[in-house]
Parts: structure tokens; C-alpha cells; sequence
């Protein structure tokens, strides 16, 4: 049984597919879950959330109301839901964390808005396939 | 403590700093000579700005982990100064920019920052990218076609070569291709040499040869004033960027200092006014960056670089120097506000244009700014001036109650005014204030009329509601209260 997830997210409502679908996986025995999502801002981002809400401070809270929804969303399913915000490269942090802790798998969404971006972002879930120790799971 | 502060700030990452002060260098060449030839300079003051602010923001800056250097915004500022006075009034502009931002630190201005607007900086920095973008179509001029090759080859190595490696900056791979390419060749290009002269020596102290007269500092000041703020803002986001992406704090007020010293040595040793840089901050803290030491270890490796390689930098092909600024542009325009723009409220949208045209035909970012915070203010103003005013009939139409919901100040008296029926004939009119502020003298004036012209008819006023500051402000200006009293 999986009962202890990380969910690679970047909050767009892509990664919300992945969300919908690690909760059919687990959902015979759903009270025993716990899922971290995690969410690692970029330097792009870092300089368009800083441009966008003025500072450092205001970035980050902003950033944590993003997942309100998304955790109430998991927390009214009854399973435990927490977010985790990490700094860099997206790809070299998720597995960082990943290694760190004890997971018993991993669920990335593959993410992607056109054919390009499906070519050049679909590498950072072939990353994760390869780098991280536990089972990954990657939505498509 | 001071050892175990110093050993934090400069020792707590030696190897990671060392090979990201090494990228910087290698990223900062391009962009010094860029930037120099933007301003209309020697692309030697570029890379000697960029050499003294390094090493004197490793020392002295209060963000530890940013870059700072000659950038886009500073010379965009210096151009018409260049072209009318010449380069040693630029220097002098530069050590009186120093001295300004060393006040604006020790002052504590940095905090005035908070008045500019997100929608003026997302103007600031979109106006800065088109400049930046418009001022490389001289490079095309009188340019055989093959320009347009091989610049649009530096940007197709630019953006696909990080596919391939990461660690090495792709500018300088885009640099090294199409300069090959060009020598190789024998294309019939402008270079670097053609734009200026490039000296291979360690830059000396000198005070620039200007006569020190009013007149100069009337030359000279309001560049250095408009330098100073451009400067400030951008090194502060730029700072505040360095934060996010570190996860650490930093002192806005010692790096305002730091940028004041650093721009004075730049101006003594021969180097045009410089600020933080995001693109490169971004590339030292991506590449492993975080301590004062990284800065240093880029401005001595970026000397370095200079005096070994000047013979071969000066063969650049401006081609290739063209494609490095249209990425510059690229990267420094913010997308997001013009995917974005139907969201936001139309009043940000149309300051965010107003400040990116003022820029545009002025060419003066700091005229930019300064048009988008008047029309910020100005906004707010109307905005928070609808007051609304509702009246009621008491006790048949004896008495009279007025809610006021808003704030009254001087831009919503009028409207205040307006709202109250002075031919009703009343006892007494009751204005309650609870979900209102009295701000300033209008707003008394206008509650002295009220009572005036109501007493005129022998109706009673009284004011009820009235929050502690509101308060306290009508008891000390209220005229007709006080003479009331008197008599």
C-alpha cells in the first residue's frame, strides 16, 4: 500500500489531473494517506512572483494560499494533505527531496501545453523516472 | 562574531561560489561591451564598471549572492550625457550618482520605494526591454544581409544550446560559434574593434577632467538623479529576487550604500554607473552562488579575462552582440503582465502603458517612473474619493440622518457636499461618521460649511461616529466649533 506520497505539482490545473488520479489510486483505503505535494519555484518564477507581489515575503504566502484549495480538497476526502515550497532547478530538487525522505512513491503530473513544451518539460518527469529511489508514478 | 559572520558571508560556499563567479565573468563580457556601446562609450567602460562594482559590492553591498554590474537600464540613461558632454562628464555623473545613493542609504530612502507601484515596475522593466530591443537596429544599418543570419544563429545557439549543457553560459558559446565563424570566413562584418577602442590594462584611478563649476553640477545632476533612483529600484528588486530564489534575508538599506561605493570607485577608475542585474544574479544563484565571494571571484575573473583575451574580444562581431541583447530584451520583458492583461483591473493596465510610452518617447526611464506614480497617485485619489452619502427622515420628517460610507479628504468633499440637501426644512441634522475618516483640512472645511449654512437656517447639526484620529483632528481645526464656543 502507498500511504506515503509526494506529489510533484506546479499548481497549474494540469498537475490537478495528477491530484484527481493518486486519490482513485488510493482511495479503498484512503484514511491511511498522507500526501505532500511539492511545489519548487524556479529563478523565472522567483523573478515574476517578486515582480508580481513586490517581495520576497508577499511572494511566498502568495504562494502558499495557492495550494489552500488543493489541500482542503484532499483534507475533505480524509486523507492528510501538507505543502512543501523548495527553491531551484525543478527537476534536480524534486529528486533531492525525494532521496531525502522516506516516500513509499512518488506521483509527478506531465505537464506540457503544446508539442514543444511536451518535448522540452516532459523531460523533467523522465528525470524523476530515473533519479528518484521510490516507485514514480508519472500522470500523463 | 565579526569572524563568524565573515566566514558565513564569504567562506560558507567556496567551491560552488568560485565556479559561479567564473559563469558570471564569462556572461558578463558580452553584456559589459553591450551596454557600453548602448551608452555610446569604449567597451572598456562597460568592462571596467562591471570589474570595480563586482569587487566593491563583494565588500560592501548588503546582498550577498547578487551580481552587480554595468547594465541596460544605466546606459539607456546616459546616452543623450554621452553624445552632448563625452565620457568625462559620465564619470562625473557616475561618482555623483555614488554619493546620491550613499544618502539615499544613509537616509533610509529605500523605503520610499514602497510608493512605486507594481504596476509602474512591471511598466519600468517592460519599457527597459524595448529600449534595450530598439537599440540594436543600428547594428542593422548599412549592414550587409548576412547580419540577420548570423544574429538569428546566435539566438538559435542561445536557446537550444542549454539542451545540451547547462553549465556553460550559451551567450558565450553563441559568442565564440559566430566569432569563428565570421574570422574563419572572412565575413565583411562590424566588430567590437569598429565600436571602439579596447585597452588591455587594469584600469587606473583618475578624477574625470571636468570643470568643477555649478554649471557642470547643473549638467550632471539631473542624470545623476535619474541614475540614482533607476539604479536603486532596479538593484533592489533585483535584491528582492536574490531573497526569494535563497530563501534568505539582506539589508536594503547596506546594499543602497554599497551601490552609492561601488559607483564611486566605478566613475574614479574610468567605468560608467552600474546596479544590480537580475539575468546574471539569476545565472550565479542558478549556477551554485550564494556568498559575497562569488561576486569577487566574477570581477577578478572577468580582469582576467580582459587582459588575456582583449586581442580576440575586440574581433566580436557586433552580429553576434546584437543576438546576446535581443535575448537580454526577450528575457527581461514581462511576459506574463500581457498574457495577464485582461485580469487585471484597467487602471493598473493603462499605468503599466503610460509609464512603458513615457519611457518610449522620452527615453528616459526615471521620466517613466515618475508619470507612473503621479498617475498611481492620481488613480488611488478618484478611487478612494467615491464617498456615498445616504439620508434618512426621523421623527416625522423633524430630523435628518446622514450616513457617510468613505473616506473624506479633499478629492471627495465635493461629492460630500452634493449629497446633503441643504432646502430641507429641519431641526436637526445628524451626520454620522462611523464608516468614514475625516483626513484633512478640506474634509474639516467641508463639515464647518455643512454646519454653517445649516445653523444659517437654525438647524442644528451634530456629528456622531467619529473615529479617535477623526476626532482629534476636527477639535484642532474646526473654526465654527471654536467660535462657537467663544461666543
Amino acid at each position: 500500500m502507498y500511504t506515503n506520497i509526494l506529489l510533484a505539482t506546479d499548481g497549474s490545473a494540469h498537475s490537478k489531473r495528477a491530484i484527481e488520479e493518486t486519490l482513485k489510486m488510493v482511495d479503498p483505503y484512503k484514511n491511511h494517506v498522507r500526501i505532500d505535494l511539492i511545489y519548487v519555484v524556479d529563478g523565472e518564477t522567483s523573478k515574476e512572483d517578486v515582480l508580481k507581489y513586490g517581495d520576497s515575503h508577499t511572494a511566498s504566502m502568495k504562494r502558499k494560499e495557492k495550494f489552500f484549495d488543493t489541500l482542503s480538497f484532499i483534507e475533505e476526502r480524509g486523507m492528510k494533505a501538507d505543502v512543501i515550497i523548495q527553491h531551484g532547478e525543478p527537476a534536480e530538487t524534486i529528486i533531492e527531496y525525494a532521496n531525502a525522505h522516506e516516500y513509499d512513491c512518488v506521483v509527478a503530473g506531465s505537464r506540457g501545453k503544446n508539442k514543444l513544451q511536451t518535448w522540452m518539460l516532459g523531460s523533467v518527469s523522465h528525470k524523476l523516472v530515473k533519479y528518484i529511489q521510490a516507485p514514480v508514478i508519472v500522470v500523463k | 562574531m565579526y569572524r563568524a559572520m565573515f566566514q558565513e558571508q564569504w567562506l560558507s560556499n567556496i567551491k560552488g561560489d568560485v565556479l559561479a563567479g567564473i559563469v558570471v565573468a564569462l556572461a558578463l563580457i558580452p553584456e559589459s561591451i553591450a551596454f557600453s556601446i548602448i551608452a555610446g562609450v569604449d567597451p572598456m567602460v562597460g568592462l571596467y564598471a562591471s570589474f570595480c562594482i563586482c569587487i566593491v559590492i563583494a565588500l560592501t553591498g548588503g546582498r550577498p549572492g547578487m551580481i552587480s554590474g554595468a547594465t541596460g537600464a544605466m546606459a539607456l540613461l546616459m546616452t543623450t550625457l554621452v553624445a552632448q558632454y563625452g565620457l568625462s562628464y559620465l564619470l562625473a555623473t557616475t561618482i555623483l550618482t555614488g554619493i546620491l545613493q550613499i544618502l539615499f542609504g544613509l537616509f533610509q530612502l529605500a523605503r520610499f520605494m514602497k510608493f512605486i507601484p507594481k504596476s509602474v515596475m512591471v511598466g519600468f522593466v517592460n519599457a527597459l526591454a524595448i529600449l534595450i530591443f530598439t537599440s540594436q537596429f543600428q547594428h542593422f544599418q548599412d549592414e550587409s544581409p548576412i547580419i540577420f543570419v548570423l544574429t538569428g544563429l546566435t539566438l538559435a545557439i542561445i536557446y537550444l544550446f542549454p539542451y545540451f549543457n547547462k553549465s556553460i553560459p550559451s551567450t558565450l558559446v553563441a559568442i565564440i560559434v559566430i566569432s569563428i565563424l565570421v574570422i574563419t570566413m572572412n565575413i565583411e562584418v562590424r566588430t567590437v574593434g569598429d565600436m571602439g577602442e579596447l585597452t588591455r590594462t587594469l584600469p587606473v584611478l583618475a578624477l574625470p577632467e571636468i570643470p568643477l563649476t555649478i554649471e557642470t553640477l547643473r549638467i550632471i545632476l539631473p542624470y545623476a538623479l535619474a541614475l540614482t533612483i533607476v539604479g536603486l529600484l532596479e538593484s533592489l528588486l533585483t535584491a528582492s529576487i536574490v531573497d526569494d530564489m535563497t530563501e534568505t534575508e539582506s539589508n536594503k538599506n547596506q546594499e543602497s550604500r554599497g551601490q552609492g561605493l561601488a559607483n564611486i570607485a566605478a566613475g574614479l577608475f574610468g567605468g560608467m554607473a552600474g546596479c544590480g542585474m537580475i539575468g546574471q544574479s539569476v545565472i550565479n544563484v542558478k549556477s551554485g552562488g550564494c556568498t559575497r565571494l562569488a561576486s569577487l571571484i566574477a570581477g577578478l575573473f572577468l580582469m582576467f579575462l580582459i587582459i588575456v583575451l582583449g586581442a580576440i574580444v575586440v574581433q566580436i562581431p557586433m552580429a553576434a552582440l546584437a543576438g546576446i541583447m535581443i535575448m537580454v530584451s526577450i528575457g527581461t520583458f514581462n511576459w506574463y503582465s500581457l498574457t495577464n492583461i485582461h485580469k487585471v483591473p484597467l487602471t493598473d493596465a493603462v499605468i503599466m502603458g503610460v509609464t512603458v510610452l513615457t519611457v518610449i518617447f522620452t527615453h528616459n526611464l526615471a521620466y517613466g517612473v515618475l508619470a507612473g506614480v503621479l498617475l498611481s497617485m492620481i488613480v488611488f485619489a478618484v478611487k478612494i474619493s467615491k464617498i456615498r452619502v445616504l439620508g434618512l427622515y426621523m421623527d416625522e420628517g423633524t430630523r435628518k440622518i446622514y450616513y457617510v460610507q468613505g473616506q473624506l479628504f479633499f478629492a471627495s468633499v465635493t461629492e460630500f457636499l452634493d449629497n446633503i440637501d441643504f432646502n430641507d426644512e429641519l431641526e436637526e441634522v445628524v451626520i454620522d461618521l462611523t464608516e468614514s475618516h475625516l483626513w484633512d483640512d478640506s474634509a474639516i472645511g467641508a463639515l464647518d460649511r455643512l454646519e454653517t449654512k445649516f445653523k444659517g437656517k437654525g438647524t442644528s447639526v451634530r456629528f456622531i461616529g467619529l473615529n479617535g484620529e477623526s476626532n482629534r483632528l476636527l477639535e484642532r481645526l474646526s473654526s465654527v466649533r471654536r467660535n462657537a464656543e467663544h461666543s
